[in-house]
């Protein structure tokens, strides 16, 4: 089994790990950080449950090694909220009922925290484009495109 | 998933060594196809050769008529390059296209063009620019690149460091993407030069081609009256996403809308 050393940044919290070359970012914050919120869902990147941002991008994080990330940054929906408080984007969720069974949601939240990173004021059909590599099971997307909506204008109101 | 070893070389012939002495390598570029088809032991090398800190790879220059790309830019970093949009709009709207803003966020287009696939959206567009494909060994001509399905005429040991190609007068790329993978089921590039028209297809057949009748019609006559179902059948894909028909006439319409979008 091949290990290797790498220097890694969760949350901002700093790791030096020894790893095999094969653990998959999302296994390594899973099982070995035990931040769980990050879910697994196709296993093939294709759903999005597992998305986190690197260096502020979101990424899907079962198709990632950790060996590729030696001193980068990563970020996950633990680290979203400040304390008690929730991030504007996980308030918009609550308040439109834009989840059901929740699976898809921490992915959702990410996806939609890094569309509004690039475009401030989405309207519907940005939302529904950006948001194209997240499967939602539940909802039929009509509350989450209402939630990134609302989330947006609160992100906006923090700035 | 299976293990295997992990490199990341600082050079280029510290890659090349890492691979003459590895059993079974393969290089990695962004890993949006190799880590998934790893996982489901599709391909199973020994070794990966990370090409990241291969920095030299990573640029974008622009001269007045030609952009040269470095094989690690990712899709995102071209679809966003202020010069690209600028010089060559329908070449950055291609990138937008591609999968979704996580997979063009860390897949790049030389990852994409070495590895081929037949339904990727690159190839028909370096095969319809005036393009060429520069390796650490060589220079590659567009035509002679794509030589079947996932497969190109890169040597075992070679690596694709850059694509160069000339500024058309007119580009544009439109695809029917399937609607989960966003792969296309026909993608159409269409690249004009002074007189002389290239509308490349992929999707449509093992590997990427020129449709040389509408190529020929829109030399002579570059409006969207195009000679319909000019690509025989006989050489486009049958299954389960599209029959070989849909596919024909899917080109004809994909070139229609790249024109009538001018």
């Amino acid at each position: 089994m091949s290990k290797l050393t790498v220097n890694i940044t969760v949350n901002n919290k700093k790791y030096k790990k020894e790893i095999h070359s094969n653990l998959l970012l999302v296994d390594f914050l899973r099982d070995n950080l035990k931040l769980t919120g990050t879910h697994i869902g196709c296993d093939t990147s294709q759903c999005g449950a597992c998305m986190v941002m690197l260096n502020g991008e979101a990424v899907k994080s079962c198709s990632i090694l950790v060996a590729q990330l030696e001193n980068k940054e990563i970020v996950t929906i633990e680290n979203i909220s400040e304390n008690d408080k929730l991030h504007p984007m996980q308030e918009a969720f609550r308040n439109n009922h834009g989840l059901q069974c929740g699976f898809c949601t921490p992915g959702m939240i990410i996806s939609a925290i890094s569309l509004v990173k690039e475009n401030n004021n989405p309207n519907e059909a940005d939302i529904r484009k950006y948001i194209e590599g997240n499967f939602c099971r539940c909802t039929g997307y009509h509350n989450i495109i209402k939630s990134i909506s609302e989330g947006a204008k609160g992100m906006q109101n923090e700035e | 998933m299976y293990n295997f070893n992990y490199h990341s070389p600082k050079s280029m012939i510290e890659a090349s060594d890492i691979f003459t002495s590895s059993e079974d390598p393969k290089y990695l570029a962004g890993g949006m196809t190799l880590i998934a088809s790893m996982k489901q032991r599709l391909v199973s090398p020994t070794d990966l050769i990370d090409l990241k800190k291969l920095k030299e790879l990573n640029n974008i220059i622009t001269e007045e008529k030609k952009i040269k790309i470095g094989a690690l830019c990712t899709h995102d970093q071209i679809a966003k390059n202020s010069q690209i949009i600028k010089m060559i709009n329908g070449f950055s709207l291609l990138a937008s296209g591609i999968g979704d803003p996580a997979i063009r966020n860390m897949g790049t287009i030389g990852g994409s063009l070495a590895n081929s696939d037949p339904a990727a959206d690159w190839p028909s567009a370096v095969l319809a620019l005036k393009t060429n494909i520069q390796t650490n060994k060589r220079t590659i001509k567009n035509e002679e690149f794509f030589t079947g399905m996932f497969e190109t005429s890169l040597e075992e040991n070679e690596i694709l460091t850059s694509i160069e190609f000339e500024l058309p007068e007119f580009f544009k790329y439109v695809k029917f993407p399937n609607p989960a993978s966003r792969y296309a089921i026909v993608g159409v590039s269409i690249a004009k030069y002074d007189k002389k028209v290239n509308v490349a297809v992929t999707g449509a057949s093992h590997t990427p081609f020129i449709a040389e009748e509408i190529s020929a019609a829109l030399t002579s006559n570059f409006n969207s009256n195009i000679p319909l179902k000019t690509v025989p059948i006989s050489k486009l894909n049958n299954d389960i996403h599209a029959s070989s028909e849909y596919r024909q006439n899917l080109i004809d319409v994909c070139t229609k809308q790249a024109l009538n979008s001018n």
